[in-house]
């Protein structure tokens, strides 16, 4: 019990610090993108949806158009929109983080930053590169395949990759890193749902950047978080040795 | 002696087993619920994060 709360501790700690780190990045990268791209995704309704056509000019042209149909509740644009993607950007951070530490566990543990940032490293590569090959990042109001099929080949791509890495790292054998190369390349030969027209509004110098920013930005985060959660578990092992050691002093007595 | 320490190298990492695979679910479970959730609401809310992390998104 000690090992899951002391990793949950870990992720927390982790979790929030650096996903405050990819909140601010964002808003001076990501977001303003994004933004820009909603007002060419309003205006041209039938690019896609609009989830959060507020009641701003063309407001009934997105109603009618609406994708979604019923109108869901969105938080407001500005200060509350800016609080909600703290919190999903927080939250999801510790859910990266919990498994990335765990990962790390299940081989031995980080054993500091440095092996942290490693493992950071990795989980920038499964998680945002090898996806992002065959599923770029995409902007509000561009054309894209069904989601639960891109959901799909999202997750499967990630898995695949993120086995693959750790083979490649932990095995030896001739047959495991073959396998490790297969699992690495098999998705992107399957390859990922692609929409049947790439024609959006969205200018393509604005979407140029948005990449370049997911990229970067995320590069960061995953370094960070990699690296903050190999310093914060060497501080959180309370318990863990010391749990098996009392128990034998407890016999000894 | 050495066949002891194998052992007890295997029972600490059958008893890690159950905690480490509950975290990595519970991990799993927060990103599926923010990334992945097809509850409109959470979309609205996460939406800009879902963009910004590259995530299967609309």
């Amino acid at each position: 019990m000690s090992l899951f709360r002391n990793i949950v501790f870990t992720a927390v700690i982790a979790g929030l610090l650096s996903g405050l780190l990819l909140t601010v990045m964002q808003s001076f990268s990501t977001v303003p993108l994004i933004l820009q791209a909603e007002v060419f995704e309003n205006a041209a309704p039938e690019a896609g949806h609009s989830h959060d056509a507020a009641p701003a000019a063309g407001a009934t042209v997105s109603a009618a158009e609406h994708h979604h149909g019923e109108e869901a509740w969105a938080p407001a644009d500005g200060f509350e929109r800016f609080i909600y993607t703290a919190a999903a950007d927080m939250l999801s951070a510790i859910g990266f983080a919990l498994v990335l530490i765990a990962a790390s566990e299940a081989f031995g543990g980080f054993r500091g930053w440095r092996g942290g940032l490693m493992f950071g490293i990795a989980g920038f590569l499964a998680v945002i590169l090898a996806p992002g090959l065959g599923l770029p990042p995409e902007l509000p109001g561009m054309p894209a395949a069904e989601l639960g099929p891109r959901q799909i080949w999202w997750v499967s791509t990630a898995v695949c990759t993120a086995i693959g890495l750790g083979l490649l790292a932990y095995t030896r054998s001739a047959v495991f890193a073959a396998l490790a190369v297969v699992l690495l390349i098999a998705p992107h030969l399957v390859g990922a749902p692609l929409p049947p027209s790439h024609e959006t509004a969205v200018p393509m110098d604005l979407y140029a950047r948005f990449v370049n920013a997911v990229y970067a930005t995320n590069l960061v985060f995953w370094a960070v978080l990699g690296a903050l959660a190999g310093v914060v578990r060497e501080k959180f092992r309370a318990g863990e040795e010391a749990s098996a050691g009392s128990s034998a002093k407890l016999v000894s007595r | 002696m050495v066949l002891n320490s194998a052992a007890a190298a295997v029972t600490i990492s059958a008893s890690k087993i159950i905690p480490l695979s509950m975290t990595a679910l519970l991990g799993l479970f927060i990103v599926g619920f923010v990334g992945f959730s097809h509850l409109e609401v959470v979309h609205n809310a996460a939406h800009d994060t879902r963009h910004s992390l590259a995530f299967p998104c609309h």
